[in-house]
C-alpha cells in the first residue's frame, strides 16, 4: 500500500507538539515564575509614611537620584531574617537600599531594626501594601533594582544570598552604576 | 437493603459540605447591585493568584489573593469596567494574572489555529475519498469489469 503525505501530516503535527511541550518541559521553564511588569518602566508614584516617623512624608521623587535597591521586607517574613545579614554586608558595601516595611507593624519593624541592624537608607511604612500592589509584589522579600533615573532595571523574587548577589545581581547592579 | 439507605444519607450529608470548600475565603461584601456582585464573582474567578500553583483569586487564601480581592471590588464600586479592572492587573502582575489570554498578535492563533486545522482536516478528508473513488473506478480493466459482471450474474 502507497503511503500519502497527507496521512502523515497529522502524525507530524503531533509529533512538533510534542517537541515544543518537552522542550517548555526540560529547558526548566519555572511556572512559579511571575514575570516582573514593571521591568524597564518608571517606578510607580507613591505617598507614604516614613517607619521611624509617621508624620515624615516620602515621595516617589524624594527618592529618585542614584542608582538603589528597593527592598521589600517584613518581620512576619522568616526569609526575611535570613535575608537580613546579606543586605547588612552590601550596605556596608556601599549599596543604596531602601526598605519597604510591607504589610507589618511599626513597633514589630522597628524592633526588628534595632535588633538586626537597619541596612536602609530610608524606611518606608507601607502597612496595607499599597505600594506593594503597585509594584506587583506577590510577598516577601522582594528586591527591586532601580537606576538614578527611577526606572526599574530588574526584579528579584525571594532572599538574596551572597552567592545570588556574586553570581548574577552584582552585575546588574554595577550596571546602573 | 437498609445499609444502602444510610450509605445514602452519610454520602449525601457529606457531600453537602464539599461547595464549602470552593470558596476559600468569603468576605462579606457589600454591593450596590446584584449586577455588581456577579462581576465581583465573575473576576475574582478569572483571575490567577500569582504566588499559588494554578488557583484563581477566588478560591485562594493567599495574601497576595485577598489584596487582588479587596482592589477588585474597589474598582468595582469605583465604578470600572471589566476590561479596565483587568487591564489594571495586568499592569501590575502581568499576563500572568488571568486566565483568559487577551486578544494581541501574539496570542491571536489561539482562536485561528483550531479553525484552520479543522478545515484542513475536512480538505484532508475530501481529498482523499474523492481520489480513492477515482482509482476504485479506473483500476478495473475491461477484462476484469466482465468477469466482475460475470461473478455478479451467477451470484443472481
Amino acid at each position: 500500500m502507497k503511503i500519502r503525505p497527507l496521512v502523515i501530516l497529522p502524525l507530524v503535527f503531533v509529533f512538533a507538539l510534542f517537541a515544543l511541550f518537552g522542550y517548555a518541559l526540560l529547558s526548566g521553564v519555572d511556572p512559579k515564575e511571575v514575570p516582573s511588569a514593571l521591568t524597564g518602566k518608571a517606578l510607580p508614584g507613591f505617598q507614604l509614611a516614613s517607619l521611624q516617623d509617621e508624620n515624615t512624608v516620602i515621595t516617589r521623587e524624594e527618592i529618585i537620584g542614584e542608582p538603589m535597591l528597593m527592598n521589600i521586607w517584613a518581620t512576619w517574613c522568616s526569609s526575611c531574617k535570613y535575608e537580613h545579614p546579606v543586605l547588612n554586608a552590601l550596605s556596608a558595601d556601599g549599596v543604596k537600599i531602601i526598605g519597604i516595611n510591607y504589610k507589618d507593624e511599626r513597633d514589630l519593624a522597628l524592633k526588628w531594626l534595632q535588633d538586626y541592624a537597619d541596612p536602609y537608607a530610608l524606611d518606608i511604612y507601607d502597612p496595607n501594601g499599597d505600594l506593594g500592589f503597585d509594584l506587583g509584589v506577590t510577598g516577601a522579600p522582594e528586591t527591586f533594582f532601580i537606576d538614578s533615573k527611577g526606572q526599574v532595571q530588574y526584579r528579584y523574587q525571594g532572599p538574596i544570598t551572597h552567592e545570588i548577589w556574586q553570581q548574577s545581581l552584582k552585575a546588574i547592579y554595577d550596571e546602573m552604576v | 437493603m437498609k445499609w444502602f439507605k444510610y450509605l445514602l444519607v452519610v454520602s449525601v450529608s457529606l457531600f453537602s459540605f464539599l461547595p464549602l470548600s470552593s470558596y476559600a475565603a468569603d468576605e462579606l461584601l457589600v454591593f450596590e447591585s446584584e449586577e455588581q456582585r456577579l462581576r465581583y464573582v465573575d473576576l475574582t474567578f478569572q483571575l490567577r493568584c500569582p504566588k499559588c500553583q494554578n488557583q484563581n483569586v477566588a478560591d485562594s487564601n493567599a495574601p497576595i489573593s485577598e489584596d487582588i480581592r479587596e482592589k477588585t471590588y474597589q474598582l468595582i464600586k469605583e465604578g470600572y469596567s471589566d476590561q479596565e479592572i483587568i487591564d489594571f492587573m495586568i499592569e501590575r502582575y502581568t499576563e500572568f494574572v488571568i486566565y483568559k489570554p487577551q486578544m494581541s498578535l501574539v496570542t491571536v492563533w489561539l482562536w485561528v489555529l483550531p479553525g484552520l486545522v479543522l478545515l484542513g482536516g475536512l480538505a484532508a478528508l475530501i481529498y482523499l475519498t474523492r481520489s480513492r473513488k477515482q482509482v476504485d473506478e479506473e483500476s478495473l480493466t475491461d477484462e476484469e469489469r466482465e468477469r466482475l459482471n460475470s461473478i455478479l450474474k451467477d451470484d443472481a
